[in-house]
């Protein structure tokens, strides 16, 4: 009664008042949440249920519903409210949510924004989607089944993405006669569980979203539950924003640059206050400056906030671009190429140490890579487990080493300033999502030992130019027997080189490595730091390694200088290595006595572009190696 | 805390569009900002010249025209142009004015998916864009609620929505191959209620057609359609009547439907629609060809 009641106000404020009526709406709190349970929990039965008790179903919507019901809904005819809400077609006939919807509603105390997120394992990666955003999370139960692994999953996921409010929503209660015992104990249980989660708030509200019973108003089905109903919860949740309070820092995005008299920089302040005059610095490069303006397209203001988009002016004329961080001179973050954090893999091919990534944090991205796995997070149990990879939907507490210094702060201190996403280098694709810990000191304390007789004089005295010869290619390809006859032809030459052979490497400095694709990655980066310290002494490297993955050939390529690095790709078709076979591999490989062997199960990712491509099917090995000396001959040879 | 230092509703979403637009300034080659003349392309141009003053906006913005629009609209986007100094591209399908293209002879299907969406894409491709926005929100229709703010295309302009990139926190990856591109969305969190109320808030010009007046239409098929040139064939009987109407959604003239109203100023728009009880998209013909029709016009390159 009191809803209708409301309704009627807000009817008569909107026809007479409407000034007064947008002003309310304007400045009514907010709160964006997720909801997450597993499959059947009645998600998007209870936000269609939420979308239609706050009266944002029009009259076409409800009638195409109602028409929908009747033909694919779930409710016997009666309206099924989740049809609202399951949009994509596919999602419709599988009757399952399969990604991450956005819904708004509005109710007389509250604006919300709610991410509908998937309960299906899989798609775990959805939900820490959702969660990112959020600021409180409703986890669904179904009372039939009560806690699931999925529920404890769920619930570590939203904790781990820094979600401090949660209602847990034992829903269904109408399929099990309401009764008290049930809920009490689904509660108890959580709360055990939860212990060693960081919530600040738990609210347990049992309910139906089929029958809307204790939603909107108390249930008189549950005259035992002596809480708020469900939307009083949502509607009181205390997330006091303490943004504004933290230092200053101000993410720089885009320089901004009409003419040579105006330069400022755009960013949306991440935290803190700045006012004009306010003492700043610069990081990562530490230069320090006052602030001149803060300008909007509505005037200058004397001070802005956390959460606005704005564009400041700087006193003195220095160097600030995108990916730098202004701060708060008394009060600045820390700045670091490594640190400790915690990541969620989402890719599909799994997270490998060593392998170069691209990190993005607010601002900037730059290159880096997974130093060390040093535990993985069984999101089931919450135990530590040992691992070498982290798999889609795995999480793992990591180091992580970027090629340049970032300004960061933990990420339970400042969300902004401590989230990062991973991306691959060749699909592009967004593979983790990362919340940084703490830096990590070691950065500082090893510098580099500074030498008078550099590369340049080293390879002067021996009268060349120190170049890789990377040879790639499948098992029995020839790579060892071309990069042989190359290697004996230079020396004829007078030139000074050495080979680094695959097996005979295997032998020594990489005996602890096997052949999954982690070990993989690590051989080949061991090799490419050799091959970079052989080029420092100014020798013609020649390298013999399958190496089957691109992401891998290219971190070698990065780690020397353009010229210093040519990719010879040895292309022998797959039925001719087999027919070689010299050292029994393939036979072994097909009987399935060796695993992971490239070509049968362990893929080789050809070369898109290698400097040199030697089609071995239609050449001998004598010419593919003069081949390559011929492509060396002008640039490296002659002194 | 005091409350200054927390944004209010209208406050908050602007920075958010703010920041999206920045973002794509910063990081893509060659972006462009759709402007399909309705209220949600002024918000967005209102939210870009914000976010990049003092400087000018750093990408063209470009209007697929297909031919069948109001009058009162092309008007408005040559005046809107000038006095903000745009540099505007319109894009027209010059192979389907050749076919003589047009939702009367050739249907609204057919039309809308020669006429805009091949058209969108030919632009597109012709200029080599590699991120263009839209004034899409969230909360237009069910499949729009499920999209990234960063919405990946494939070379072939395909939406894939099993395949979506993760979108996490205000992060934003939009690292493409050669060819590929991204449609952002920087109204996605808007709502209807919002963009009205901060057309209002920002003073922000619209195209008359959203406020009643007295026009001429006729009723089709449940839909009141103005007729607005002399391309529209009559029915046998049908005579055009003068009814006070307006639009709620502004495209293509016969496919756009009136809703009688009396509304003709945006503080009535806003209170007609609080209390009206049909959403916005039903004045729209494109919607109902079949039950899940926006999300297949999507995977094929609709924006």
């Amino acid at each position: 009664m009191t809803t209708k009641s409301y309704e009627v106000q807000q009817s008569e404020q909107i026809t007479h008042d409407i000034e007064g009526y947008l002003h309310d709406q304007e400045h009514k709190s907010f709160l964006r949440f997720i909801t997450c349970g597993s499959v059947d929990d009645g998600k998007s039965t209870l936000i269609g249920r939420l979308l239609y008790d706050s009266k944002l179903i029009f009259e076409d919507q409800m009638a195409s519903l109602e028409n929908d019901s009747k033909k694919v809904g779930t409710q016997g005819g009666d309206i099924d409210f989740a049809l609202l809400v399951d949009g994509l077609a596919a999602e419709r006939e599988q009757g399952i949510t399969i990604d991450v919807a956005y819904r708004f509603f509005t109710t007389d105390k509250r604006k919300f924004i709610v991410a509908d997120t998937p309960g299906h394992e899989q798609y775990t990666r959805n939900m820490a989607t959702g969660a990112s955003s959020a600021e409180a999370a409703v986890i669904l139960i179904d009372a039939r089944k009560g806690i699931l692994t999925q529920t404890r999953r769920h619930s570590f996921i939203v904790n781990l993405l820094g979600i401090r409010h949660v209602v847990v929503a034992i829903n269904k209660m109408d399929l099990m006669d309401y009764s008290q015992d049930v809920f009490q104990d689904i509660a108890a249980q959580y709360r055990e569980f939860a212990e060693n989660l960081d919530f600040s708030t738990i609210a347990f509200v049992p309910m139906s979203a089929l029958k809307g019973e204790n939603i909107m108003a108390p249930s008189d089905k549950m005259p035992w539950h002596d809480g708020p109903a469900f939307m009083t919860v949502l509607e009181t949740i205390d997330v006091a924003r303490k943004k504004a309070e933290k230092p200053f820092r101000m993410p720089v995005q885009w320089v901004n640059r009409p003419n040579l008299d105006f330069r400022g920089f755009s960013g949306t302040i991440s935290s803190g206050i700045v006012k004009a005059g306010d003492d700043i610095i610069v990081l990562p490069g530490g230069k320090t400056s006052k602030v001149k303006s803060i300008v909007t397209y509505d005037g200058n203001l004397d001070q802005a906030s956390a959460d606005q988009a704005v564009t400041l002016t700087l006193e003195d004329e220095i160097d600030v671009s995108r990916g730098d961080v202004v701060a708060e001179i008394n009060q600045r973050p820390e700045t670091t190429d490594q640190f400790q954090a915690h990541i969620i893999w989402m890719g599909e091919q799994p997270m490998l140490p060593g392998r170069p990534y691209l990190i993005k944090t607010t601002n900037k991205t730059v290159a880096g890579e997974i130093s060390a796995l040093k535990h993985k997070v069984n999101v089931n149990s919450l135990e530590h487990e040992a691992g070498k990879t982290l798999e889609l939907n795995e999480v793992g507490l990591c180091n992580i080493s970027l090629d340049e210094a970032i300004a960061f702060e933990a990420y339970r201190d400042n969300t902004a300033m401590g989230a990062f996403i991973i991306i691959d280098k060749i699909s592009n694709a967004t593979v983790g999502a990362g919340m940084i810990d703490f830096g990590l000191r070691r950065a500082t304390n090893v510098h580099w030992q500074a030498v008078d007789v550099d590369k340049t004089a080293r390879a002067e005295q021996k009268r060349q130019k120190p170049v890789v010869l990377w040879f790639t290619g499948l098992s029995a390809s020839g790579k060892s027997t071309i990069a042989n006859l190359v290697e004996k032809k230079l020396h004829a030459l007078g030139k000074h080189t050495y080979l680094l052979d695959g097996d005979n490497v295997r032998h020594g400095l990489n005996r602890d490595l096997g052949f999954v694709d982690a070990d993989r990655v690590e051989n080949i980066r061991r090799v490419g730091e050799v091959s970079k310290l052989m080029i420092d002494a100014g020798l013609i490297v020649l390298t013999a390694f399958i190496s089957p993955f691109r992401a891998e050939r290219r971190m070698v390529r990065d780690m020397m200088e353009a010229h210093e690095f040519i990719e010879v790709f040895v292309d022998t078709p797959i039925e001719i290595c087999e027919q070689r076979d010299p050292k029994g591999l393939y036979k072994k490989a097909r009987s399935g006595e060796i695993k992971n062997f490239t070509g049968y199960d362990s893929p080789y990712e050809q070369p898109e572009r290698a400097d040199l491509h030697l089609h071995t099917g239609t050449i001998t090995a004598e010419q593919a190696a003069d081949a390559v000396i011929a492509k060396i001959q002008e640039k490296y040879l002659s002194s | 805390m005091t409350s200054h230092t927390q944004l209010a509703h209208l406050q908050r979403l602007e920075a958010e569009s703010i920041h999206i637009m920045r973002e794509v300034a910063a990081t893509c080659e060659n972006p462009v900002m759709l402007y399909s003349i309705g209220k949600d392309s002024g918000v967005m141009m209102h939210l870009a010249l914000k976010a990049f003053y003092p400087s000018k906006l750093p990408f063209p913005i470009l209007h697929v025209d297909t031919t069948w629009k109001f009058r009162e609209m092309i008007e408005f986007r040559e005046k809107f142009a000038a006095e903000h100094q745009l540099d505007l591209i319109t894009h027209i399908n010059q192979e389907g004015v050749d076919m003589g293209m047009g939702p009367f002879s050739h249907g609204s299907a057919v039309h809308t998916d020669v006429m805009k969406t091949q058209g969108l894409k030919q632009a597109l491709d012709k200029y080599g864009f590699d991120a263009a926005f839209g004034g899409a929100r969230r909360d237009e229709e069910k499949s729009r609620a499920k999209e990234r703010i960063f919405s990946f295309r494939s070379a072939q302009h395909r939406w894939d929505p099993k395949s979506q990139r993760p979108e996490l926190w205000n992060i934003y990856n939009n690292r493409i191959q050669k060819g590929e591109s991204m449609r952002v969305f920087p109204l996605s969190n808007w709502t209807e209620l919002d963009i009205w109320q901060y057309i209002h808030q920002e003073n922000i010009p619209i195209v008359p057609l959203y406020l009643a007046k007295k026009r001429p239409v006729v009723e089709r098929d449940g839909m009141l359609v103005m007729v607005d040139d002399d391309r529209m064939p009559m029915k046998p009987g049908e005579v055009p009547k003068m009814k006070m109407v307006r639009f709620r959604t502004l495209g293509c003239y016969p496919l756009t439907g009136a809703v009688e109203s009396t509304a003709t100023t945006v503080i009535e728009i806003i209170q007609e629609m609080l209390l009206t009880k049909t959403s916005e998209r039903q004045g729209r013909a494109i919607d109902k060809d079949s039950n899940a029709s926006m999300e297949q016009k999507k995977q094929e390159g609709y924006f």
